[in-house]
């Protein structure tokens, strides 16, 4: 029963990243307002980082800062003792380049409601079949 | 890492995460998101990614959510689905 | 349609389960992800760069180049934003409402009138927002200041905790939009304006570019820091963390600038008169 469980604990997470990832992708292929299209964007982008980051954890291990005294030096560090950093770093630039690029992609909403007044992606494009004819 | 915690904070995720793409009012949306991304900064807490996490508890859910806010005020509210 | 996205998402995320039964369990101290290049990391961190944070030290130090291009994609993405909003032709608005100060009258004036000076008898005010904000204003006001301090504080301390250039850079950032939130857009501007912020953006990647540029005229590669060391009068492990501060001090401006250019342009649709 208790190893059922930590098994079932493992894999819940990767399950959880899993259906977020698909809300995200929902959002991104079925809504029709551009507003909802960038958010479902952000989400996909959050449960990409969220992978990415459990891939570094480590059981039994302490946040990647190294415990340290001012006259004592320092004891061997134990790569084991410490969660991986690598992922970490990744996904941080990651976070706020996603803010950037979030940023530009307003910005392109309000651009586009400027100019045809209206966000839903359906009437844009009948609009945008008006001009041509 | 506290399994009951980290259980709860993800059906919390979910539910905000597609509560923010069904909601029909865009401000409403804009708000679900930054619940959202602030459950995803304890969810990288309880990880251990220190620094993941505050970054994105000052990221996601402060700047991402005042231009969210910000750019849905200058467009609409209105949303069709 | 519906129905084509609903079975793509669903064959896509069953796919994707069904692999997930391939990955090492979790937790796994030994998985591939953090047995080849991590340990290495984690294990010489203090005796080569002396940073006991070891995100902040490979961020700036073992992968600099990457946190460089990255810090240049944050400050294109600041000027992409500027060139797809900004107006810089002034369009006059038709109405404008202004304040008298002494009495508190609110005066609305059409097309046509007489714009009275900004002056202390009268002050411009947003036309979505009437009512007087004396809370609201009087609190951020006083706490403005402290959040400035602890975002300094965040970039000089990245060291030792958690914390660093680019959460540094967004809380100086979310201080300045606080108070253009509070007071109002022009008055952020008028304190931080458009040609000071798009300076910050372009000095902080020079910085960043300038100290690896600085190491490679001392004889060292792109961005190997222990080349500052005669600069700075310090043996070469505290040379490569002193580079790191300096480097993270780029990183906090661009990613400060690039934050309120991205709130001024969105806020006003790039006329910079009113905000939210």
């Amino acid at each position: 029963m208790d190893e059922l469980l930590t098994i079932l604990i493992s894999r819940i997470n990767y399950w959880v990243y899993i259906i977020l990832m698909m809300v995200g992708m929902y959002g991104i292929i079925i809504k029709k307002n551009l507003m909802k299209k960038i958010i479902g964007m952000s989400i996909l982008q959050t449960s990409v980082i969220l992978f990415y980051v459990s891939i570094g954890a480590k059981k039994n291990a302490t946040i990647p800062i190294i415990e340290h005294g001012h006259d004592t030096g320092h004891a061997a560090v134990q790569a084991t003792h410490y969660i991986n950093p690598l992922p970490h770093v990744l996904m941080l630039t990651a976070i706020v380049v996603a803010v950037a690029t979030l940023g530009v992609a307003l910005a392109l909403a309000i651009k586009i409601y400027k100019q045809y007044n209206t966000l839903e992606e359906d009437e844009l494009i009948e609009i945008l079949k008006e001009k041509e004819f | 890492m506290i399994w009951q915690l980290d259980l709860i904070i993800l059906m919390i995720v979910i539910v905000l995460g597609i509560g923010a793409l069904t909601v029909k009012d865009l401000l409403s949306a804009a708000v679900l998101f930054g619940a959202y991304s602030f459950m995803m900064c304890l969810l990288w807490a309880i990880m251990g990614a220190v620094d993941v996490a505050f970054t994105e508890a000052s990221v996601g859910a402060g700047v991402s959510t005042v231009l969210f806010v910000a750019a849905v005020f200058r467009t609409s509210r209105r949303t069709k689905d | 349609m519906k129905a084509i996205g609903v079975i793509l998402v669903g064959f896509l995320g069953g796919l994707l389960i069904y692999c997930s039964m391939d990955f090492p369990p979790w937790g796994d101290p030994h998985s591939p992800a953090s047995s080849h290049v991590s340990p290495y990391y984690i294990e010489h961190t203090l005796e080569d760069t002396s940073v006991p944070n070891i995100v902040t030290s490979v961020l700036a130090d073992y992968r600099g180049y990457d946190t460089m291009f990255e810090t240049v994609v944050i400050f294109t993405a600041g000027i992409a934003c500027i060139f797809l909003l900004r107006v810089f032709k002034a369009v006059e608005p038709e109405t404008r409402l202004y304040r008298h100060l002494p009495t508190g009258i609110t005066l609305r004036i059409a097309q046509g009138g007489k714009f009275p000076d900004d002056s202390d008898q009268f002050k411009r005010i947003d036309s979505d927002w009437v009512p007087h904000d004396i809370i609201l204003q009087t609190t951020c006001r006083m706490i403005i200041p402290f959040i400035q301090i602890f975002a300094l504080y965040v970039i000089a301390h990245g060291h030792h905790s958690p914390g660093g250039g680019f959460q540094g850079g967004v809380i100086f950032g979310a201080s300045i939009i606080l108070f253009a939130i509070a007071f109002d857009l022009r008055s952020a501007i008028k304190r931080m304006g458009e040609r000071l912020t798009a300076f910050l953006c372009a000095l902080g990647v020079l910085i960043y570019a300038g100290v690896g540029l600085v190491c490679m005229l001392y004889g060292n590669n792109f961005l190997d820091y222990s080349a500052l060391a005669d600069i700075l009068g310090v043996d070469r492990i505290s040379a490569r963390s002193h580079g790191i501060l300096m480097v993270e001090i780029g990183v906090g401006l661009a990613v400060m600038a690039v934050m309120v250019v991205l709130y001024y342009n969105l806020a006003s649709a790039g006329k910079h008169d009113e905000g939210l």
